[in-house]
């Protein structure tokens, strides 16, 4: 049952490749959306909240074809992309990622978010009574304190990623090597006559690669707890 | 020497405060909600003063005419919290070196030991906060105020948390701060027998406003004679 073809193993490289690349590259922009959303108010938060968690809510085809119209060839962000910086991301895997980067982002965000909104502020006030500014203090002390959270967020965030199937397949298509994950690979699969046992195959992999996530991210909430009580 | 005189409302309540302290250790006695810790907040730049001025020595820190409000972090004044305010992802040892690390002192070999023989913290160095009792944990608070070597220590019932035991236990080391460490205090608490072995100078605090202000034996025997031998 476990013998992988090279022509699966390639969909299942590509969506770790995918995954990954997706995830790393929206770290940074989870971690400053989350401490905006966790420690300021401002005008229009409610509705940069929103838009954050609409990929969650809306039918991943919709978000697919938004995403072709504006990042594809034609499109105004990726035409000017593909001008200018020669980065294409219609129908290549870096389309992939950016689709799976924004389907995954709400699940990326919140667990960050959350992790920041337990930090005791009382404990950034003694950092910064002890000499450190501002970015100091968040890169000693809120970052260190929320990054149980972080990595939770990630790790759920990549796992969301790899699975990613809908706005992948109407952004960047279906194309083997390049754009086909393992759910679009699972999706071909069962179009075709004998495609069960390979299918059966890539779904005991996306399970295995599921649960590895989960255990992970709950690994990471419970040394979040010890981290905050200095055990 | 510590010049203060500053006006701040919060809510309905107004912190409306002047004097200068000179001595060593400046006492801050009042109820709890008298407006204490909002008073040291101002002094360590944690709140700012809707008017008035902080002066520490000759250095203006707070200055509302003069547009001056200089962020904590550069202010040097070491904070010695109630509640310690140890962080709980650094070993001891980490957090008595953070305040000297973010002001980029030089490792102080002979300063470090003095601290941490005055403190009598050398074998927790190796220990997590969370493995560390409540005398314990304001003993390493001290020494992580004393390390980033402040120009004020801003001391808020420090010993407000612990049993009398503990207070006990801690007592003499504030002392031989104040004898040894040659930084000039701010000792905020509610009871006169700890202010009348530790302070100088009193300033009596009452719903925000100065109520009494003088040397500490004769400003405790007014206001609370029975602790005055």
């Amino acid at each position: 049952m476990f013998d992988i073809s090279p022509a699966e193993w390639t969909a299942v490289l590509l969506s770790l490749k995918v995954g990954l690349v997706a995830t790393l590259v929206a770290t940074p922009f989870g971690i400053a959306i989350a401490w905006l959303l966790a420690r300021y108010h401002f005008w229009g938060k409610s509705l940069v909240d929103a838009v954050i968690y609409l990929p969650l809510v809306l039918p991943p085809v919709v978000t697919g074809y938004l995403l072709l119209l504006t990042f594809g060839r034609k499109g105004l962000v990726g035409g000017w992309l593909a001008d200018h910086l020669g980065i294409v991301f219609a129908f290549r895997w870096t389309g992939a990622a950016l689709a799976c980067g924004i389907m995954s982002f709400p699940l990326l965000v919140r667990p960050i978010r959350l992790s920041i909104e337990a930090v005791d502020r009382r404990l950034e006030q003694a950092a910064s009574t002890l000499g450190a500014a501002p970015w100091k203090v968040f890169l000693t002390v809120t970052l260190p304190l929320a990054l149980p959270g972080v990595l939770a967020g990630m790790v759920l965030g990549f796992a969301k990623a790899i699975g990613e199937f809908g706005a992948t397949i109407t952004f960047v298509s279906n194309i083997p090597g390049e754009t086909q994950t393992i759910s679009a690979a699972i999706y071909t699969l069962t179009q075709v006559p004998d495609g069960d046992a390979a299918a059966l195959r890539l779904v005991g992999v996306s399970i295995v690669i599921s649960m590895i996530a989960l255990v992970t991210s709950e690994w990471f909430a419970r040394r979040a707890t010890q981290r905050m009580h200095g055990t | 020497m510590l010049h203060v005189d500053v006006f701040k409302k919060l809510g309905d309540f107004t912190v409306e405060v002047k004097f200068t302290g000179e001595g060593r250790v400046t006492g801050l006695f009042g109820s709890s909600g008298a407006g204490k810790t909002s008073l040291v907040n101002m002094i360590a730049g944690l709140l700012k003063p809707d008017r008035g001025f902080i002066a520490v020595g000759n250095d203006v820190v707070d200055d509302t005419l003069a547009g001056i409000h200089v962020p904590p972090h550069r202010r040097r004044i070491g904070y010695v919290f109630q509640d310690a305010r140890l962080f709980p992802h650094l070993s001891v040892s980490q957090n008595l070196h953070y305040g000297r690390r973010m002001n980029g002192v030089a490792h102080d070999h002979a300063h470090q030991d003095r601290v941490v023989d005055l403190l009598d913290i050398g074998q927790l160095l190796m220990r997590r906060t969370g493995q560390l009792s409540g005398g314990e944990r304001q003993r390493v608070a001290l020494g992580r105020a004393l390390l980033m070597q402040p120009r004020l220590l801003l001391l808020d019932e420090p010993l407000g948390s612990l049993d009398s035991a503990r207070k006990a236990e801690i007592l003499p080391y504030l002392i031989r701060l104040r004898d040894e460490a040659g930084v000039p205090m701010v000792y905020v608490s509610h009871d006169p027998n700890e202010l009348r072995r530790l302070a100088a100078q009193v300033v009596v605090i009452k719903r925000g406003h100065v109520a009494a202000f003088g040397d500490a034996d004769s400003v405790l025997a007014e206001i609370a004679p029975q602790f005055v031998d």
